[in-house]
């Protein structure tokens, strides 16, 4: 298969949109999250959505085929919560491994099948490595600022062991995504350089941030431009935006990367801003019309979906797409 | 070789980009505890606030890049690099800027570089160790994402001249981009600055071959940058700060020239270079750049008559050097209390009478502040403070203007405010006192729990322009309708304004103003205050105004009444057919390890800290935004970060002092369901019925499948013969709350006063979640799993709810009487129920627990007349008490 770093020369890439949406659709009971291999866990699942690559596969690939069916070259693997550190929740620590290779591994086939299909288009998977549910740059005790729930290196042998995982599992990239706390993306970069060196591999590696509202920082409170400065020790595929904004709101800090960074730039918005009971309601129209400005300015090399999207977005995302040229990279 | 301009950059959480037009980046060098020894005194007694507060004043002095350095031997040099970095990390106003991590012990760089998400500088690697340990520690450095100061050192030794300097950064650069593939842009060369005129012929020319090195680097390694510590090179006259100043400022001229581009300069310690005298400057230029073989003899002879005059200055108080009208109008806007009475004493000596200085001077300075809160450039917590120095002014001026007996103020005009009857909240109405009492106009605060009458009276003695009312719970609705109906009355002319959390527009229009002919206005928050005052008060414009808002509430009616004209109800009986389903053979009900009353009496208020939800704190102060993101909100994170600061300040003097005491009843009993009702069992043999809880159904017609639902819904009923239970609570942290704000009030300190008491509101909620949780995980014992983070716990993801009465699922108040009787709440701490059924205490919670996992929050909404009817037998009210409490929730 071509690489995809040949074919982001000439062409915009379409990643899929968000997978959480689709999976509540299916309205998946505390039964149907154990399935037959957890049925006896000793804690409550319902909600752990990872888990289902496992649980219920056949739903997990139908979801990643939608997506490829509307267009979407690159998708993302089920595994945003799959580390040890995020697990805890679920005190699923020790699948981590499991979790990681099957769910790349299903979606793999899925891409296959897709490529086989046609391939002069050939489809991506992106070993999705979420941001955990801790930081390594904030205390979350407000009387001792100086406290932290989570150090460097927890994250780094933690995101070490998820990334060797989806590499086995035979993903093509990965992607770092949900940035809120840069000095988490730091160790995930870390241990993915550890992995490349001791494995004389070149993986590509995206990396997504997220500012998280109108204050236009990250959580962490890093500027768009502070985050790529910060990030940029690495020889990235992309790095973008995802989360938290719609595609309207995240222009500006777009526009930002699009004229500071040396590598591809990627966006995966939001479905709009959430409205007052927490629903996304930007529709697939409304959502490319505003990706249309991305690309009238030339701001992107990879597009796709964050929460609220569904294959419908990404259809009209990868019509809008169409006959535009990528972003150019120096 | 590769010439393409590449320029180094760095983040703290602003990006930090060194470009030929940067000219000079300085860094803060006073966070060095080899440097400064105040610093390293208060980093080994732990006092790191004020080690902050070092590292703030460095980066409000213009550091760009401040240098963190621990090494001392008595010190545990790793810990404390991370336990500073992290510190650092937490203020927004220092994290701004890139930290230069500067350790000659790699375990402490390293510990630096895995807690900074910014890109830093390293301080320093070099060959002194051989090349196999720079080459390995360059190589993590690069994978952490850093730049890094390489010294002008090799196996040999230090550089100390021209030749050795170019040969080993040649060496280091060629290494570092050949064969670790380092950015040559994040190489900074530190050449090594010594001291020069020390006598010593081998010295003299230590600055000349530092400049020229520079220039060879700069020249003929790529990108790379040069860097060095400044003041090192006057290091032969100290005791003469006039010379160093001097020296420091010749070499950094002729340095930059070269390329230096980076560099460490206490900027007090520079002196301009035009402005050096012209003798004192030759002299020197003549040491700097060795141009004469007795250029040390003649300086050192010079250095004698050159008077020293020190430029470091701890606070910058050239203000006080203005004229004296700017020097309140500073105080007033800054918030300073420190010279206020002084100026104030000056003014009065000047004036003819003592009321001309508030006529005059301070209204000048308030007016300031006026116009700069209205443009939105100053934030309500600095407005509060300016309040706060305006009062200390007023108050010492009083006694001489009592003394002068004709001085009578010319305000703008006089206001009441009152919290209305039953009601007790106070903080939103205070914040309008504070901030129209800047604004010139004198208040008539009536406190809280004020009855009409009162109100009514007040305002015919002291012949106010105005009348502002407020209040928190929906009863205090009713008694405003009540006020502005005496009000038209007893013939007034003067303006309502309305104002509180239970208060809106709609209720202000369709209830309130129809009542009375006069201007009635809803105030929507404290900052619209002024200008709404400011126009009813204006002669020539207010008919207009109130004709304007008049129309508009006539408007909002009309809506209103076309909206709720098209809203369907159900009957009661067809809701209740339609009540919210649960499945009470599959569900499992946990009997609860505890059942009875409970009580705390002397709760330990530190185990409340971490359940504090600060984003309503902020509300209160009308500061919008999430916490912690508010921290660093672009408009008002400053303010905010100041006010959280001041928040913890008094939160930590609440806890050491112990100036709050928190209390709590709780109980849970065995009850069922009758329809809405819950019955509450005298024991656990369930055959006497204690009280009930008396509920309320929804009644809105519901789309199919969607139930109208009533909190007895979550109980199994009767009839099924499950058992099981209900709890209740009360918490308070409002002991000693008023006591404590009328202490400030005493002190003119309304900013305190209002802090206290919006920490306690704070308190009693996290006091309520923190005993939801020991009751869900233990008491009753039915999630004894549960791990939740206080964010998850502030978004409620719990099982079973705590609803209270008086808020959307339980709007009847009245339901807080049968709590209060089932738990003796008075009796055993002693929060008591108001007329209008406000807690006193104000910082209190009550309500019910309801465990099952089903259960949810929701909003009864408005309710029809049988509900009404039917909800006054089981209450055992008459229809008219019934309606009364429930009229927010009636269907028109």
């Amino acid at each position: 298969m071509e690489d995809i770093r040949n074919i982001l020369k000439n062409k915009i890439l379409v990643l899929d949109g968000a997978m959480g949406t689709m999976i509540q659709q299916y309205k998946f009971t505390e039964e149907d999250y154990r399935g037959e291999k957890f049925k006896d866990f000793k804690v409550s699942v319902k909600g752990n959505n990872d888990m289902l690559s496992i649980t219920q596969p056949e739903a997990i690939k139908t979801i990643h085929g939608k997506y490829l069916e509307a267009g979407a070259d690159i998708i993302e693997t089920n595994t945003f919560s799959s580390t040890t550190i995020a697990m805890a929740d679920y005190e699923m620590e020790e699948y981590v491994y499991e979790l990681n290779y099957e769910s790349a591994k299903i979606a793999k086939e899925v891409a296959e099948e897709f490529t086989a299909k046609n391939p002069t288009k050939p489809r991506f998977v992106a070993g999705s490595i979420g941001p955990t549910n801790r930081t390594a740059s904030m205390s979350p005790d407000v009387n001792d600022p100086g406290f932290r729930a989570v150090t460097f290196d927890d994250l780094r042998v933690a995101y070490k062991q998820q990334a060797e995982a989806l590499i086995d599992g035979g993903v093509d990239v990965l992607l770092v995504e949900t940035v809120f706390d840069t000095l988490n993306a730091k160790a995930a970069l870390f241990a993915i350089e550890e992995i490349k060196a001791e494995r004389n591999i070149d993986i590509p590696v995206m990396l997504s941030g997220t500012i998280t509202d109108a204050s236009g920082r990250t959580l962490s409170g890093q500027t768009a431009e502070a985050f790529l400065i910060s990030v940029s020790h690495i020889p990235l595929l992309t790095v973008g935006f995802n989360c938290a904004l719609g595609a309207k709101q995240l222009t500006p800090h777009l526009e930002v990367l699009s004229q500071k960074a040396q590598f591809g730039v990627s966006a995966h918005p939001n479905a709009g801003l959430p409205n007052a009971f927490g629903e996304y309601d930007e529709t697939p129209a409304q959502m490319a019309d505003q990706i249309k400005e991305y690309l009238d300015k030339g701001l992107i090399n990879i597009i796709g979906g964050c929460c609220g999207t569904t294959p419908g977005h990404i259809k009209a995302i990868a019509e809008a797409v169409e006959g535009y040229k990528p972003r150019l990279v120096e | 070789m590769n010439t393409e301009k590449k320029y180094l950059k760095l983040s703290g959480l602003e990006p930090l980009i060194i470009t030929p037009e940067s000219n000079f980046i300085n860094v803060g060098e006073r966070t060095n505890v080899a440097g400064s020894r105040k610093f390293l005194r208060l980093i080994k007694e732990e006092k790191f606030d004020e080690a902050l507060a070092i590292a703030r004043h460095q980066v409000e002095g213009g550091a760009q890049i401040i240098d963190i350095n621990m090494d001392d031997g008595l010190l545990d040099g790793k810990e404390a690099m991370v336990r500073f970095m992290n510190l650092i990390a937490a203020e927004p106003d220092i994290a701004r800027v890139p930290i230069m991590i500067d350790s000659s012990k790699w375990e402490i760089i390293e510990a630096g570089l895995q807690v900074a998400q910014g890109k830093c500088v390293v301080n320093s690697i070099s060959l002194k160790e051989g090349e196999a340990q720079f080459i390995e520690h360059a190589k993590k450095i690069k994978m952490y994402g850093a730049a890094v100061i390489v010294m002008a050192f090799d196996e040999v030794g230090q550089a100390d001249n021209y030749e050795r300097r170019i040969e080993i950064s040649k060496r280091s650069y060629d290494i570092l981009v050949n064969e670790v593939n380092f950015p040559a842009e994040d190489i900074i060369f530190d050449l090594n600055i010594f001291p020069v005129a020390t006598g010593m012929e081998e010295h003299r020319r230590n600055a000349i071959d530092f400049i020229e090195a520079t220039r060879w680097v700069r020249e003929n390694l790529p990108n790379a940058n040069v860097s060095g510590g400044v003041s090192n090179v006057s290091f032969s006259f100290r005791g003469n700060n006039a010379v160093r100043e001097a020296m420091h400022s010749v070499f950094l001229y002729y340095a930059i020239k070269a390329g230096m581009n980076i560099g460490i300069v206490n900027p007090a310690m520079l002196e301009v270079y035009d402005d050096i005298p012209k003798d004192l400057l030759e002299h020197v230029e003549d040491v700097i750049l060795d141009r004469r073989e007795d250029a040390t003899e003649r300086l050192l002879d010079f250095a004698e008559s050159v008077v020293s005059t020190s430029k470091e200055r701890k606070v910058d108080l050239s203000w006080r050097e203005k004229p004296l009208q700017e020097r309140i109008t500073h105080s007033l806007v800054k918030g300073l209390d420190e010279f206020i009475v002084e100026d104030v004493e000056a003014a009065r000596l000047e004036a003819v009478k003592p009321i001309e200085v508030i006529e005059g001077n301070l209204m000048i300075g308030m007016n300031v502040v006026g116009d700069l809160f209205g443009s939105g450039k100053m934030f309500l917590p600095q407005v509060v403070k300016s309040a706060r120095v305006m009062k200390k002014a007023v108050a010492y001026l009083l006694p001489f203007i009592e003394e002068d007996k004709d001085g009578a103020s010319q305000s703008n005009g006089k206001i009441l405010l009152a919290t209305v009857k039953g009601d007790v909240h106070d903080i939103g109405k205070n914040i309008v006192g504070v901030v129209l009492g800047c604004n010139n106009y004198d208040i008539v605060d009536l406190g809280v729990m004020v009855a009409p009458e009162k109100i009514i009276q007040a305002a015919k003695d002291e012949n106010v322009d105005a009348i502002g009312l407020s209040g928190l719970i929906t009863p205090s609705l009713d008694e405003m309708v009540y006020l502005a109906k005496e009000m038209e009355r007893q013939n007034f002319e003067v303006p309502l304004l309305i104002g509180g959390a239970t208060t809106s527009k709609a209720h202000t229009a369709v209830k309130i103003d129809p009542q009375y002919k006069n201007a009635v206005v809803h105030v929507h928050d404290a900052s619209r205050a002024v200008t709404v005052v400011g126009d009813l008060l204006n002669k020539r414009t207010n008919q207009k105004y109130v004709g304007v808002i008049k129309a508009d509430y006539v408007k909002v009616r009309e809506g209103f009444a076309n909206r709720s004209s098209k809203k369907e109800y159900v009957s009661l009986d067809e809701a209740r057919k339609n009540k919210f389903k649960i499945d009470w053979d599959a569900v499992t009900i946990t009997k609860p390890n505890f059942e009875g009353i409970q009580v705390f009496e002397d709760f330990n208020l530190t185990k409340l800290v971490d359940y504090i939800d600060w984003t309503p704190f902020f509300r209160t102060w009308e500061l919008a935004g999430k916490y912690p993101a508010i921290l660093n909100d672009k408009v008002v994170g400053g303010e905010a970060t100041k006010l959280f600061s001041d928040a913890k300040i008094m939160l930590a003097q609440i806890l050491n002092e112990k100036l709050l005491t928190a209390k709590a009843v709780f109980g849970i009993f065995p009850a069922n369901s009758v329809n809405d009702d819950v019955e509450i069992f005298a024991d656990s043999d369930r055959n006497k019925v204690n009280t009930k809880f008396v509920t309320l159904r929804q009644q809105a017609k519901k789309k199919e499948g969607i139930a109208n639902i009533a909190l007895a819904d979550f109980i199994a009923p009767k009839e099924s013969e499950i058992e099981d239970y209900v709890g209740a609570f009360c918490v308070s942290t409002g002991f000693g709350t008023a006591e404590l704000a009328a202490e400030f009030e005493k002190d003119h300190d309304d900013y305190n006063s209002i802090m206290i008491k919006a920490l306690a509101d704070r308190l009693a909620e996290a006091f309520a979640e923190y005993l939801h949780e020991k009751v869900r995980k233990d008491y009753w014992g039915y999630a004894s799993s549960e791990v939740l983070t206080n964010n998850e716990l502030i978004k409620e993801e719990y099982k079973g709810i705590r609803p209270a009465p008086g808020y959307p699922a339980c709007p009847d108040h009245t339901e807080k009487l049968t709590i209060w009787e089932l738990l003796s709440v008075k009796e055993t701490i002693g929060v008591e129920l108001t007329d209008g059924l406000a807690m006193w205490p104000a910082a209190s919670v009550s309500g019910y627990y309801f465990g099952n996992e089903k259960s949810k929050y929701f909003g009864v909404g408005k309710i029809t007349e049988d509900q009404v009817e039917d909800f006054a037998v089981r209450k055992g009210m008459s229809i008219e008490e019934a309606k009364k409490w429930l009229n927010p929730n009636l269907a028109e």
